[in-house]
């Protein structure tokens, strides 16, 4: 259950910020490559279990998975790769690589105004 | 509710000890692979064989990867090959911060190449960097061809698949195991990859893959 290693560097990261706004985190969205191996659900109840008693006790954790993304050799095209057709939507090649996955950003977060 | 725009990477604590252990290894131009496939899938024994057979060529060290006993730790050291235990104690996957403490027991000085041998497991892994130049993904034919299909993020991330157990495919059979199928798979995830169909247990197909140690190896000499 690697989700509680994920989940201490984001609430880390949230109450950093939560400090600096001085307000309460209501909802925190989060965005990883569809590789990075983590399961939302998995995220958000490892999440809210170490976050008691934070001022991240009760934020929810939005996660959005960004596709997997190659790039064509032959045309340079960069585009959602789909593992049922693998080419190049724009010239057929099949000749492409694998950027490398999103890496976990934190877009944003809404907080609670006064 | 007010909305702040952060769009900050999160760096975990494991990827800042992934890179100090990729420092680590680069100034001291040691190569380090990170081995990963399902629990059973061979690991062990294409660890020692490798490590018996380039005796002599490559100096080879381990950091072995479990859940818990030293059971693997052992049949490494019976090949006289230094060699760090982990145990993970329930973790389903090693941290780059164990890696690192495994670094410095290593008598890195006198070692070419550096194998870790992860937790038996295929998806969490894959999501951990431990600071090594490479991964190394090993399926058996034992396991269905479908493997690449349904776990593609290491397929997509190694630079080299071993197929292990070919000595059974015949005993498989086509239906179940189709050697073209899984490399073809493979490929489409991974133009680079590079794919060596082996079995540990009879030495079949291993020479194309020390050939492939070596010239990385050489590299950094
Ligand atoms: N037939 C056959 N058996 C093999 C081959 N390679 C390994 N085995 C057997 O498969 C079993 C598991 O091998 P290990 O090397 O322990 O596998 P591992 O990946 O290290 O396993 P874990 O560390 O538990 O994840 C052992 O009984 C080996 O003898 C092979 O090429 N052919
Ligand atoms: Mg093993
Ligand atoms: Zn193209």
């Amino acid at each position: 259950m690697h989700e509680m290693a994920v989940a201490q560097s984001i609430l880390t990261t949230i109450s950093a910020e939560a400090e600096k706004q001085n307000a309460k985190p209501v909802i925190a969205r989060i965005s990883c490559g569809k590789l990075y191996a983590i399961n939302a659900e998995a995220l958000g109840f490892a999440f809210e279990a170490i976050a008691k008693g934070t001022t991240c006790e009760g934020t929810k954790l939005v996660v959005e998975h960004k596709p997997i993304r190659g790039q064509c050799r032959n045309c340079g095209e960069i585009f959602e790769f789909e593992l049922t057709s693998p080419a190049c939507p724009k010239c057929g090649s099949e000749d492409f690589g694998l950027l490398p996955d999103e890496p976990l950003i934190l877009e944003d977060i809404e907080f609670l105004t006064e | 509710m007010h909305k702040v725009s952060i769009g900050r990477k999160i760096l975990s604590a494991n990827e800042e000890y992934a890179l100090q252990n990729s420092q680590f290894l680069n100034e001291r131009k040691k190569l380090c692979l990170n081995m990963i496939s399902s629990p059973g899938s061979g690991k062990t024994t294409i660890l020692t064989r490798t490590i018996n057979e380039l005796k002599g060529e490559i100096k080879i060290g381990v950091i072995e990867g479990d859940i818990q006993t030293d059971l693997d730790a052992g049949r490494i050291r019976a090949t006289e090959a230094p060699v760090v235990q982990i145990n993970t104690e329930g973790a389903c996957h090693l941290s780059a911060v164990q890696v690192s403490g495994a670094l410095e027991k290593l008598p890195i000085g006198v070692l070419d190449l550096i194998f870790i041998e992860n937790v038996g497991n295929l998806v969490c892994p894959s999501a951990f960097e431990l600071g090594e130049a490479g991964k190394i993904v090993v399926l058996s034919v034992a396991e269905g061809d479908d493997k690449p299909v349904k776990y593609p993020a290491i397929f997509a991330k190694s630079k080299a698949l071993l197929i292990n157990k070919i000595d059974l495919l015949e005993a498989v059979g086509q239906v179940d195991f189709c050697l073209e199928r899984a490399k073809a798979d493979a490929r489409k995830l991974n133009k680079d990859i590079e794919i060596f169909p082996v079995s540990a247990k009879t030495g079949e197909g291993m020479t194309d893959w020390y050939d492939w140690l070596k010239g990385k190896v050489n590299n950094l000499r």
